[in-house]
Parts: C-alpha cells; structure tokens; sequence
C-alpha cells in the first residue's frame, strides 16, 4: 500500500499523510452512517420508523443535515469554563481515539504502524480519553459535569483490567503483540472442518473470553447499560452538559468512533479481522477492508440493540460487577485458556 | 431538617483527613431544567460524593393561583377547565372530583349511564396515567423502549377521549351533573378492543422492563418508605400501596358507583426488596393497570343504552350557601376538594388537597443515604406532576 502511493505522489510527507488519512475518511463516513443507523435500529426497536425524510430513501442524509446544523450553531464557552482546557477537551478525545486506529490492520495491505507492541499501544493511548473527558468535566466548572467526570475515571480505570487482562488471554494463543500478525494467524486453514481459524473457536474459554471482552468494551465505550459518564436522566449530560454546537459534535464523533475502534479490536482479536470467513472466497486487500469493517458493524449493532432494551445500572453496581465479578471471572479464564494451551 | 435557608455552616467547613487533604460536601441544585424532575421541581442536594445527605425540594415553579382563579370565576362550570390543569395527566379523574363535590353539594342524583361513563373515563384516565408514570419511571432508570410502548398505548385512549370529548389532554368533559355530551355510538367497541389489546401489552412490559434484572437492582431495597412514615406523611394512592397499606377510596370510602364493581385493591409486598422500595410502588401502578381494565370491563357491560347525560345538569349552579370536602381517588393518590359556597354562582373559596403535593412532602425523608441515580428513581417512583404540587 505505502509503495502503491510512493510511486503516484511525489513528496514522502505527503505518502505519510495520505496514508494516515485513510481510516480517517473510513470513520468519518462510517459516523454519518452510524448515526443514521442508530436512529433507524432504535427506531425499529421502539415500534416507530426513524427519519424517513431527509434526502429520500428512508431518511438516508439524516445525519448529513445534522452534521450541517451543528456547524452553523453558536460557539458557547460557559463564562467561568477554564477555556484552553474546555476548547482542547473534546479534540484530545477525538486524538485518542483516531490514534489507535494506528494499529488496526484494516486489511492485509493495510496497517497504519507496523509495531511489535501494537496491543500495548492500543491500551495506552485509548486510556488518553478518559483524560479527556475528566478535562471537559473539570474544565466546564460546572458540578454535573464534574460528576460525570469523576464517574468516567472511575469506570474507564476499573474497566481497563477486565479489558486488557482479556486481550492478555489472546496475547498467550498469539504469541506476539502485533495485531497484523496477530490477524495472519487467523486466516487460512478450518478448525473442525467447517469453522473459520479464527481465534474465538479456538476453545470454549476463548468464547467466554470474547464475552467479558464485549462486556468491558462495551463499558470502555461507555454504551447502556454502562453509559454513566453522560447518563441523561441523571446527570443532564454528564461532562458533555456544557458543550454545544461543534465540540459537541466531535464528542459525539469520538463516541462513535470509540464503538467502531472496539468493536475492530474485537474483530481482531477473536473474529479473524480481515480474513474472509469462507476461506479464500471473497479474500483479498480490498475485500479485507470490507470484512473487518462490516464484522465490527455487526458488534456495533449488538451496542445499539442492547442499549435500546436495557435499563443503566448505578454507579456503585458498576464497580461490583467490574470488581467483584468480572475481574476475577477474567482471570480465572486466563489461567484456563493458559492450561489449554500447555496441553493441546 | 425540612428548614429552607441557605447553606449551613456545617456543609461550607471543609473536613481535613488524615492524609491532608481537604473534603468538602457539595451542593448541587437538580432541576428546575433537569431531565428527571418530571417537570420543574428543584431538588437541592447535598452530596457526600455522590451519596445524598440532605435533599431539600423547591416548589413553586409551576404556580398559576388556581385557588385565586376559581373564586374569580363568575360560573362554577369554568372552574372545571382550571381542574384539568392540575393534574394535567389525569384531568379525567380531576374532573370527576370535582364534580362529585359540586354534587354533593347541591345533592344532584345522577342516572346510571353518565356514573358507568364517567368510570369508564375515570379507569382509562387511570390507565393512561399510570402508562405515563411506568414509562417516565424506566426512563428515569435508563430503559429508553419502554417508555415508547407506554406512550403508544396512552395514545390509543387519548383518542377514545378524543372521539368523546373533542380534546387530547384537557377534556372538560364532566361536567357538574352530567357530561359534556353522549359519548360516540362506537364507545363501546372501542373500549373494549382496546381492553383486549391492552392485556398483552401489560405482559410485554413486565418482560422488558420489570422483571429485567438491571431494572430490580436499581430499583429494590431503593427509597424504601416504610409503612408507617408512609401513613404519618399523609401518603397516599400507589405510593401508600407500595408499602403495604391497603387504602383505595374506591373501596374504603366509595364515590360514584364504584362499590358496584368487582376489584382488588393492589399492595406492594417486597417481593424482590424490601417493603415499600421504589420496585414496589412501581409494581403496584402496572398490577393497578389491570384491575382498573377489570372495572372497565364491567363498566362496559352493565352501562345503560338508554339516559340523558344532560339530564340532572341545573340550568344555573347556585349551591346553597355551606361548605363541602369531598375526596377521590386519582392515579396519584387522594384529590380533596374543599368548597364553600356563599350562594352566589361563583365558588367563594376552592382549596384542592393535590395528591402530589403530599407525596412530594416525604421525599427528604426517604431520600437521604441514596446516591444521585437513586434520587432520580425516587422520586419517578412517588410519580409526581408538578401543575399539582403547585396548582
């Protein structure tokens, strides 16, 4: 892919940009699909049909005409906000979460940076959005935000274990940190003659693995039922009460693309990322593209449908099931799948 | 503990701990523009954290004086429009209030069909109110979908009221001895497709929202109001029988032709908490739902075919001069009207007891030890509407 591009722009920085620049264009579209998309399964679950006028066919530029309303909204910083820090929040966050799509070999051509410690990587910069958003909490002076904050610390440092300590569980199947060769081990030959190699069919602990996983992920993205950082009906907005128009839009943006980033590390890890799931059917560079994107649009709607049918929990009830359940669960789990992988 | 003033000395002195560092309580004010107030009630709290230690409510955002304005009414039908707006969910039921205390005042005797009528109207305001309180609660919790098939299926009784009265929300449509007009030739039918239909509903709902797991653990051994504060704060309606206490005016103190009909009078029993916990009071309005379409029911089949509903209303209300209280049971608990009338066609004084006012009342009681996210469960699950606490 980098040679591909070498050989048609004439600068090298511009190769770097250009290269950089390709996730960006996928995410951004995805965003605007996504939030049609949530509108439309949320819609579907709650017995009505969601936008169904803008641009035509059931509402298809909904998030288009959205997206150009917020441009044109007021600029508002709240009068005693520490400015700097409030302007500079919800863009840290968007960094934080674009950055790891470094990592994320979207297809066999192509991976942003090629690094043998792509997982831990991965870990450490997404740990940079709940900065972030402790930054928009602290920075809008006001005391919902505040509280938001405060529970987003929380729970991003509590949730970080069950997180990493499962893609640990992968590491000990994989060997290697880099998530390309990581994704390599999972293409070719079947396991059971019929089931791709990827490596949640691994064994029975590894679909436990993927579970807890899911249930970290999904509270790492701050998605119902883990959604307290900027939970509504209690904390008006959480850290994002004070932000309006553009900023806000980049919070959103970051929240979105913080589902598709997961749901890609999940892909990655235990659904064989761009690996075709029939075999050599359907496999190859571009096709890689389309396959890790539409397994993780799959993940991605899981989120949705579940955060349309379940209620939130309390704050309190998030650390015990962190703490006291998952976290144990998870290490436990990783001394099976080690077990397995000495005897078989 | 109830006094209103500001900050005390005790929450602004910061508490030096062992390690140095300084903690504080804060005082963060939720509402009056808060999602979960259920309009605009101000809550003031005092956090520990996010552990409530004092709750204070502000009321009075919402105040029309329409105490003031019934006395300035010139006629005593106009009042009844002022009804609706209290208890805007449930203007049915506030009507039927109303009017029972004029009657009884003037001693007016009505014929069968406007009493079946008007219980039939009063259950499904029951209904649709009780909807709105279910839904609204899961919303509160965080549950978006539920709240959204509650809705559909108030919809479907706003447009029987809709059929009869002309009005979605503010009906006037009982009226001091009789009702506003006939009800439409298809009444019945309608009500009683929708009676069918609504059955299933009330069991897709227990599936989705009260019995789901999540749902029991925000809201068991949450708010727990024990029978007795319940009784010494004046509580009363589903929140009084989500702690046990068997009192229904439909059944203790009978009004209209309620004594007629075939009915349980449902009680909280702390099934998965304790007595009288958030759950409870919840579960008591989604089981109230059913017994309220079994009385519908009944209605429905010995309401007469033949009576004027215009029948016993007097050309002029000019009640003898005296003074009525006259109590119902509404969605929300006890409405009390206190009417003095000096003769004249005008109310010399209208005091409404509003069910949601005293409720509010137990809130700082309950409240204290729960965190922000129990705040907001509490006071969904006491089901206030703030055009009554403060009328």
């Amino acid at each position: 892919m980098q040679q591909f591009l070498e050989s048609y722009l004439p600068a090298a920085p511009l190769v770097v940009l250009v290269y950089a620049m390709i996730p960006l264009m996928i995410i951004l579209l995805y965003a605007l699909f996504a939030i049609w998309f949530e509108r439309k399964v949320a819609g579907h679950i709650q017995d009505r049909l969601g936008p169904m006028r803008v641009g035509g066919w059931h509402g298809w530029s909904q998030s288009i005409a959205d997206l150009l309303k917020i441009l044109q909204k007021e600029d508002i910083v709240p009068a005693k906000a520490d400015r700097f820090l409030f302007k500079l929040a919800p863009f840290i966050a968007f960094a934080a979460s674009y950055g790891a799509y470094a990592v994320i070999p979207l297809s066999s051509e192509y991976i942003g940076s090629m690094i043998d410690v792509g997982v831990f990587y991965f870990i450490a910069i997404t740990s940079l959005l709940s900065i972030s958003i402790i930054m928009a909490g602290w920075a809008s002076n006001n005391k919902w935000s505040l509280l938001g904050a405060m529970r987003t610390a929380a729970q991003t440092v509590s949730y970080e274990v069950p997180t990493v300590v499962t893609i640990l569980s992968v590491i000990v199947v994989t060997g290697t940190l880099n998530l390309m060769e990581v994704t390599e081990m999972q293409s070719g030959n079947t396991t059971l003659g019929f089931l791709p190699n990827w490596i949640i069919f691994h064994s029975p602990f590894m679909l436990l693995a993927f579970v807890l996983f899911f249930i970290a992920a999904l509270a790492e993205a701050h998605r119902v039922p883990f959604d307290l950082p900027e939970s509504e009906s209690e904390l008006v907005g959480g850290y994002q009460t004070e932000y309006s128009g553009m900023r806000w839009a980049v919070f959103m943006l970051t929240e979105y693309v913080d589902l598709l980033l997961l749901s890609l590390i999940g892909v990655v890890l235990f659904f064989g990322g761009w690996n075709s799931p029939f075999g050599s059917f359907m496999d190859g560079p571009v096709w890689g593209v389309f396959w890790s994107v539409s397994k993780a649009m799959v993940l991605v709607f899981v989120m949705m449908w579940l955060r349309w049918t379940l209620p939130r929990l309390r704050v309190d009830q998030l650390m015990n099931l962190c703490w006291k359940y998952l976290i144990p669960i998870c290490f436990v789990n990783l001394i099976l799948i080690a077990l397995w992988e000495m005897l078989f | 503990m109830f006094k209103e003033k500001g900050p005390d000395v005790t929450f602004s002195q910061p508490v030096e701990e062992a390690d140095g560092l300084k903690t504080q309580e804060m005082i963060i004010n939720m509402g009056p523009q808060h999602p979960s107030t259920h309009g605009v009630l101000r809550v003031e709290l005092t956090l520990d954290g996010e552990i409530v230690t004092r709750a204070v409510p502000h009321i009075g955002y919402l105040h029309r004086c329409f105490e003031k304005h019934c006395e300035a009414m010139n006629e005593y039908p106009k009042v009844i429009p002022y009804v609706d707006r209290m208890d805007y969910v449930a203007a049915m039921n506030n009507e039927h209030g109303f009017a029972i205390a004029m009657e009884q005042l003037m001693e007016i005797e009505l014929n069968d069909r406007v009493e079946h009528i008007r219980v039939i109207m009063a259950e499904l305001q029951r209904i649709a109110s009780h909807l709105l309180a279910v839904g609204t609660f899961g919303l509160d919790i965080g549950a978006f979908t539920p709240f959204l098939y509650c809705f559909s299926e108030r919809e479907k009784i706003l447009d029987i009221f809709e059929k009869a009265s002309g009005a979605r929300l503010l009906y006037n449509y009982i009226w001091i001895g009789g009702l506003m007009n006939d009800v439409p030739d298809d009444f019945k039918t309608d009500v009683s497709s929708f009676v069918k239909t609504f059955r299933p509903k009330i069991k897709e709902l227990n599936d989705l929202l009260s019995n789901n797991k999540i749902f029991l653990v925000r809201t068991a051994n949450v708010g727990v109001l024990p029978e007795k504060v319940a009784i010494n704060y004046g509580i009363s309606g589903p929140s009084l029988r989500g702690s046990g206490v068997k009192w229904d005016l439909r059944r203790d103190d009978p009004y209209s032709i309620y004594d007629r009909f075939e009915f349980d009078v449902v009680v909280g029993k702390g099934e998965v908490g304790t007595l009288g916990d958030c759950w409870d009071r919840y579960i008591v309005r989604v089981r109230e739902m059913e017994e309220s379409l079994k009385i519908i029911e009944q209605a429905l089949e010995s309401m007469p075919d033949e009576g004027d509903v215009h029948e016993s209303i007097p050309k002029k209300i000019r009640p003898p001069a005296g003074e009525i209280y006259s109590r119902t049971e509404t969605p929300r608990g006890e409405l009390g009207y206190y009417v003095i009338s000096d003769k004249s066609t005008s109310p010399y004084r209208v005091k409404a007891r509003a069910p949601s006012f005293v409720n509010l009342s137990v809130l700082p009681a309950i409240s204290v030890g729960a965190m922000i996210a129990d705040m907001v469960a509490i006071i969904g699950s006491i089901d206030i509407v703030l055009g009554e606490v403060d009328r």
